[in-house]
């Protein structure tokens, strides 16, 4: 018996309704506040946002922590990938084990970098007890920026690479066998069948990996406040400060729409930096 | 999984029996900025509320208090009666009409003792009473007992300027190489209360006009070589009881409840002194918190009656002694009090007591614009002070962003301001 044309509109309609409700209404919410002037649409909150002096500063550790953090998760991931693909025992043990991370939230993640990184911490008591430093050394404030940036580094790589890495492997084991067979008939060296097969025959799942997270990383907050605080401005973080501690919920607004932007831009460049074949994509 | 579904059944129905008769009795609800921690919240629960009518005393988080004061006026049905907030957080409701006038009560507590200047900061510019003040609190030095054979020659602990203070670090750092000072300027501290309130103040005899002035150019200039002795780590401190006890900080400048855990766990090892003096004098900022009902209160009479539950002389010393603020009707404090709780109870009376002291209200009038007013003075630490911008030319760029807060709010003068017709002026 035919299906009614119209099943499948019924059937995704509550998901549409939902996302409707509690997303494109409060999206179109945030962008009409962030143009409201107090009397009518304004830039005004826009200019606010700009010329704050954290604005620069956020900006630009926005963008450096997406240019280190991104290349460095991809690249663990996938020789991540490649070495548990070439495991014969105990592949899922380590696949759980390096997938941990995954369960403990962003903040969970930033105290316990914070707990080995401060100055009373894991850190500082082993490289005392070595004899390494005389006491305890402060690495997270604002007279240790670059010490600052690389524990942000650290801990945005130990939490977010897992998620990487599972689309990674997904792809990986979706190739088939046989071009490595007939690959090593005609004597192609591992690092040539990386090149020829396996990278791009893994392109739609690294696109997907790196939209997920670049868009991700330009909205990393939770690592950050916990181990920079103030002294690391990120985008993310000035929206909350306009929103909690400056309760100006315009300018917050702003930020929002920025930080949505900059999303849109990054995934729109991966799509087509990335162009996928569409018959790699079934 | 038997047994978790058991479980989980039975953790629903415990929940539903404990919830139905919150849900049916028309308890009085009591909303608190205040008292927010669970030990704290219990002792009011169990201590202060004790022999009140009967009371739900919830706490929020500041911002979430505002936004739920006007979701709930917004919807037209309100939920709580009473509310327990700063004077600076009770301030923005009373322009969207969320407070409701209480001279009633007012007049019951006019035998109380509440100064004067209190309750007319409680009608909040208005001409109605529209918090009374519950307790209050004010900010000190805490020093731990090391610092002190570090002071310089001919300073006075309980006296001392902002360039005395400088000089200590620095002696500090000099023979034990640690910079020993600290202030709570991580995002949760309250330093901007210290620069509006003392350091600007202090050197100025203004919060606002003189923001730009000469004397507040000298002001800047002593603190940035003060900041040289601070610990690097101060930007990332939001209560300075830990540092303290950790010994990592000497000589820390906070809210008193922010230091409290730390002098009662160890009253031994501190001093608390009033804050620094600058060229005009010792500024200080006394905190109110107030009591105020909701406009269309549920149980307003009940509210009203543990208000004046709340302002007894019995309940205003248990709510030192438990909690550390300090009565705001007059009722002496019993001379047993906990070692930690005097020695604050002391510091804020050498502080109040100063021959040279100025006091430098909590903002008034600002509206929804308070973290905003509090940012002209943040940001204006941040460029002086971390990044290095001259102090002149900081000052008139921020002097313009606080004029055009001031012009916005047209909030009038206060204390230590002189009264103005009008938006307070930046000279």
């Amino acid at each position: 018996m035919p299906q009614p044309r119209w099943l499948p509109y019924l059937l995704i309609a509550p998901s549409v309704a939902f996302l409707a409700a509690f997303f494109l209404v409060p999206l179109g919410q945030t962008i009409l506040l962030s143009f409201d002037g107090g009397q009518g649409l304004s830039l005004a909150n826009y200019a606010r946002m700009v010329g704050d002096l954290n604005f620069p500063t956020a900006l630009r550790n926005t963008f450096a922590l997406v240019i280190v953090v991104i290349p460095l998760q991809v690249a663990l991931a996938l020789v991540m990938g490649l070495m548990l693909q070439k495991m014969t025992r105990g592949r899922e043990l380590v696949l759980w084990i390096w997938t941990i991370p995954l369960g403990v939230s962003d903040l969970a993640a930033g105290l316990v970098w914070l707990a080995i990184l401060q100055d009373s911490g894991y850190l500082n008591t082993l490289l005392f007890q070595f004899g390494l430093i005389s006491g305890p050394t402060a690495y997270l404030n604002s007279e240790t920026p670059i010490a600052l940036f690389f524990a942000v580094v650290l801990a945005e790589v130990w939490r977010a690479t897992a998620i990487v890495l599972i689309i990674l492997v997904a792809g990986i084991q979706l190739i088939p066998k046989e071009f490595g067979e007939a690959a090593d008939i005609f004597g192609a060296s591992p690092w040539t069948k990386f090149r020829k097969i396996t990278l791009p025959l893994l392109k739609p799942s690294l696109q997907s990996a790196l939209i997920l997270r670049t868009v991700l990383a330009f909205e990393v907050f939770a690592v950050v406040y916990a181990l920079g605080g103030r002294n690391f401005p990120i985008i993310v973080g000035e929206a909350y400060t306009w929103q909690n501690e400056n309760q100006n919920y315009g300018v917050a607004a702003a930020y929002a729409v920025l930080v949505m932007a900059i999303s849109l831009a990054a995934t729109v460049i991966y799509l087509k930096a990335l162009r996928v074949d569409p018959e790699a994509q079934a | 999984m038997t047994t978790l579904n058991q479980l989980a059944i039975a953790a629903m129905t415990a929940g539903a029996i404990l919830a139905a008769p919150a849900a049916k009795a028309q308890d009085l609800v009591f909303l608190s900025t205040q008292l927010r921690p669970i030990d704290e919240a219990q002792k009011v629960r169990e201590v202060l509320l004790k022999g009140a009518p009967k009371t739900t005393y919830v706490v929020e988080e500041p911002p979430q208090f505002a936004v739920r004061m006007k979701a709930e006026q917004a919807a037209g049905k309100r939920t709580i009666s009473l509310m327990g907030a700063l004077h600076g957080e009770l301030q923005p409701l009373a322009p969207t009409a969320s407070l409701d006038a209480i001279d009633d009560v007012a007049a019951k507590l006019s035998a109380s003792g509440i100064p004067a200047g209190l309750m007319e900061l409680g009608k909040l510019g208005t001409s109605t009473q529209q918090y009374i003040p519950w307790m209050q609190a004010t900010y000190v030095l805490v020093v731990r007992k090391e610092a002190l054979p570090f002071l310089p020659a001919g300073a006075d602990v309980n006296a001392l300027t902002y360039e005395q203070l400088a000089a200590w670090g620095k002696a500090i750092q000099d023979k034990t190489g640690q910079r020993r000072i600290g202030f709570p300027a991580g995002p949760k501290g309250l330093f901007a209360r210290f620069i509006q309130g003392n350091l600007v103040p202090s050197y100025t005899g203004s919060m606002v006009t003189e923001f730009r002035s000469a004397a507040a150019e000298k002001g800047w200039t002593d603190f940035k070589a003060l900041w040289a002795t601070v610990n690097p780590n101060a930007n990332n401190y939001n209560f300075m009881q830990e540092p303290l006890m950790a010994g990592e900080v000497w000589i820390a400048w906070d809210h008193i409840a922010r230091v409290k855990d730390a002098l009662t766990a160890e009253p031994d090892k501190y001093l608390v002194v009033p804050p620094p003096a600058g060229s005009q004098g010792r500024a200080y900022m006394p905190v109110v918190a107030g009591l105020a009902i909701a406009k269309d209160a549920p149980n307003r009479a009940q509210a009203a009656a543990v208000i004046e539950h709340l302002l007894k002389p019995a309940t205003q010393i248990a709510t030192a002694m438990e909690v550390g603020f300090f009565p705001v009707i007059n009722a002496p404090l019993p001379a047993d009090l906990p070692a930690g709780v005097k020695l604050l109870a002391d510091g804020i009376a050498k502080t109040q007591g100063a021959k040279d002291a100025i006091v430098a209200l909590l903002p008034v009038g600002l509206g929804d614009k308070g973290g905003e007013f509090n940012k002209v003075y943040f940001d204006t630490f941040q460029r002086i002070v971390l990044r290095g911008e001259p102090v002149r030319a900081v000052l008139d760029s921020q002097a313009e962003t606080l004029r055009t807060l001031m012009t916005q709010t047209a909030a009038p003068c206060w204390a230590p301001d002189k009264p103005s017709q009008g938006a307070c002026p930046v000279t």
